[in-house]
């Protein structure tokens, strides 16, 4: 682990003990103080949301169909020489997503569908993110929808772009697992039971 | 007097039903409130109707344009001849115009046809939130204008059946059951 890059001054401190001292001082340093300069050692960026995007593809009777959360927040502490410490959440308002037609925004947002009035949030909380090559991660974590929880995980792209990371991703996760279209929108013939969530998200350092 | 081709009769029928169809099943489907699985499938079956409209229409024009059709016969006045023609015309002009509008208007609201949930048609235009209106509005209205043809083209049809009895319908009809008084 190399700490020169890491910003805060604990981390310079410890580089900078000769390691007899450090050895010695080890057993003192309360072990909470050592996580936290784990934990924190990624660095928070900041979401760009005007060049990020969350987004849905699925077929409704074999016609392909694209629609945008219109809000959403994401929150990513990455830091590309230690990409195993980054960490990621993001929230989505369900009642956002925009299908081209304003009846349609309204239905989605219904009881059958992601029932926007009791579940106004749907989340995804990252629980490992572990290095795959060049510019790859794998990401794990937990996805929430319509009270529903499921371990997820999928390839995550990482490529700096005018000075920003852009984290690119697609997760696919079946509707009905999550309670989405419930009563006569269950019927799979008329909405497909896959969908593919596309993600983009722009962040600075 | 001289009839229309049987295969001229068979494509008429077929796109006045699929017409009729058509037309009925869009005032319908625009008249269910909110959105239901039924609303969904009268949309796909509407789009899927026009298209195959549209393909019966362009092999109906071929036809035309390679075959003659029946002469009228002399006694019909000028005026009655030229405004036959005149409606006809227009009859072809709304037989695409109606189904194109129609299948841009989906287009330009991001949503391709998918040809009975199998052929995925081509993508003539992007989604265009500006053009999407104009063109839901150009689809009405052009319909509308078909609707009043298609009333015109029956009214005429049926005068020269019961009241001329000149066997100017029975060119079209399957059979030549219903005889007129050429």
């Amino acid at each position: 682990m190399t700490w020169s890059r890491c910003p805060l001054p604990l981390s310079h401190l410890l580089h900078r003990l000769p390691l007899p001292h450090l050895r010695h001082l080890s057993p003192l340093l309360p072990a909470s103080l050592l996580a936290l300069a784990g934990a924190v050692s990624a660095a928070p960026l900041k979401t760009d949301l005007a060049n990020s995007s969350v987004a849905i593809t699925f077929k409704q009777m074999n016609v392909p169909v694209e629609a945008k959360f219109k809000k959403f927040s994401a929150g990513i502490d990455y830091d590309a020489g230690k990409p195993e410490l980054a960490r990621a959440s993001v929230d989505i308002d369900t009642a956002s997503l925009d299908l081209g037609e304003a009846e349609m925004n309204k239905e989605v947002a219904k009881k059958d569908w992601f029932n926007s009035a009791q579940y106004p949030k749907a989340s995804f909380v990252s629980s490992s993110i572990k290095p795959a090559g060049a510019g790859k991660l794998n990401v794990a974590g937990k996805l929430s929808i319509k009270g529903k929880s499921a371990d997820v995980s999928f390839p995550l792209l990482v490529k700096l772009e005018a000075g920003k990371h852009v984290f690119e991703g697609a997760l696919p996760i079946r509707r009905l697992a999550f309670n989405i279209g419930e009563g006569e929108w269950k019927d799979t013939g008329m909405v497909a039971d896959d969908v593919i969530i596309k993600f983009r998200v722009s962040a600075a350092p | 007097m001289q009839r229309y081709t049987r295969f001229a009769i068979l494509l008429h029928w077929l796109i006045a039903v699929l017409i009729i169809g058509a037309f009925a099943m869009g005032l319908v489907m625009t008249d269910i409130p909110g959105i239901t699985p039924t609303k969904l499938k009268y949309y796909s079956w509407h789009k899927w109707a026009g298209v195959t409209i549209l393909a019966l229409a362009a092999l109906r024009l071929l036809w035309r344009l390679a075959n003659r059709a029946p002469p009228y016969p002399a006694a019909m006045p000028r005026w009655q001849q030229s405004s036959a023609r005149s409606l006809h015309c227009l009859l072809y002009v709304l037989m695409f115009a109606v189904p194109l509008s129609g299948y841009l208007y989906t287009l330009s609201a991001g949503v391709p046809v998918v040809y009975f949930g199998v052929f995925k048609l081509p993508l003539l235009i992007d989604a265009n939130a500006e053009l999407k209106p104009v063109l839901k509005a150009l689809h009405y209205w052009l319909n509308m204008g078909l609707a009043g043809a298609v009333g015109l083209h029956v009214v005429a049809a049926l005068k020269h059946a019961f009241i001329d009895r000149d066997g100017i319908m029975q060119r079209m009809l399957p059979t030549s059951s219903i005889q007129g008084n050429p």
